[in-house]
């Protein structure tokens, strides 16, 4: 039982931080190179861009769901599970979520890489 | 890609495995989260390793969003995972758990797809921007 529970937390972690990688990345491909406006209109204007951003904010909320639900998994189980295992399934769930919704170019090489980050998640169980 | 760009990188890792492994041992003091009680994990936030935690965590996110800025999301994920060897060494050496052989070569199959996907393109090209670049590129040749 207690095993569903740490698997169901990580489930959730993976969705809330997969949909807040997509909403953060759609969010500074709008913004543009951050080290760009850095030098152009300095630190603050870069922070002042970035928090104004409604997709960073919305991003924000979902981190927030993925961080109490790392929390309490962590109390359920080893770091060295569930870091690495919500972690890299996160990774897989982002891949196919940027794929339809950002449109990013996931060749073969990046699903390459995502079959073998799923079969080392299978082992880490 | 130049050597900033991979410091960032570099410096994304870090701070996740790192972070992780802070929040980790913060939770170990607290003890297990019970379902019927879900509101305990905000006591959690008192505890000074878990906020060591968050603080190494907020230098993570700068990074990333540096990260996210120049590159596409299904290259910087992968590209970071490396942060998945030192959080499976820090839970061994610094919070004494238990991994296994077969943890050690998930890992391992982990790293391989990490090393493999950071030696493609870091963005996607959008077709508009491909045709301003050749009809920019005919200009010259025309000129």
């Amino acid at each position: 039982m207690r095993s569903l529970e740490l698997w169901s937390a990580i489930a959730l972690i993976v969705l809330a931080s997969s949909g807040g990688d997509v909403l953060l990345s759609a969010a500074m491909k709008r913004i543009g190179d951050l080290d760009q406006l850095r030098l152009r209109s300095g630190l603050m204007a870069v922070v002042a861009r970035v928090v104004s951003e409604k997709y960073f904010l919305l991003a924000l909320c979902c981190f927030c769901v993925g961080f109490f639900s790392l929390l309490t998994a962590l109390s359920w189980g080893d770091a060295s599970l569930v870091a690495p295992a919500s972690a890299s399934m996160t990774f897989v769930v982002s891949a196919v979520m940027a794929k339809i919704f950002l449109k990013e170019d996931v060749d073969h090489r990046r699903w390459a890489a995502a079959v073998l980050v799923c079969i080392g998640v299978a082992l880490l169980r | 890609m130049n050597c900033r760009k991979y410091l960032v990188l570099l410096a994304v890792m870090c701070f996740g495995s790192a972070g992780d492994a802070l929040l980790k041992r913060g939770m170990n003091d607290f003890g297990p989260i019970d379902l019927h009680h879900p509101l305990q994990v905000l006591a959690a936030l008192g505890n000074p390793w878990v906020l060591a935690g968050i603080v190494v965590l907020i230098g993570f996110f700068a990074t990333y969003l540096n990260a996210l800025s120049w590159a596409d999301l299904s290259y910087v994920l992968p590209a970071t995972a490396l942060g998945y060897v030192g959080v499976t060494l820090l839970g061994k050496y610094f919070l004494h758990e238990n991994v296994s052989p077969m943890r050690w070569l998930g890992v391992l199959l982990i790293s391989c797809g990490v090393g493999w996907v950071t030696r493609g393109p870091a963005l996607t090209v959008s077709s508009s921007a491909e045709s301003r670049v050749r009809g920019s590129e005919e200009q010259h040749e025309v000129a």
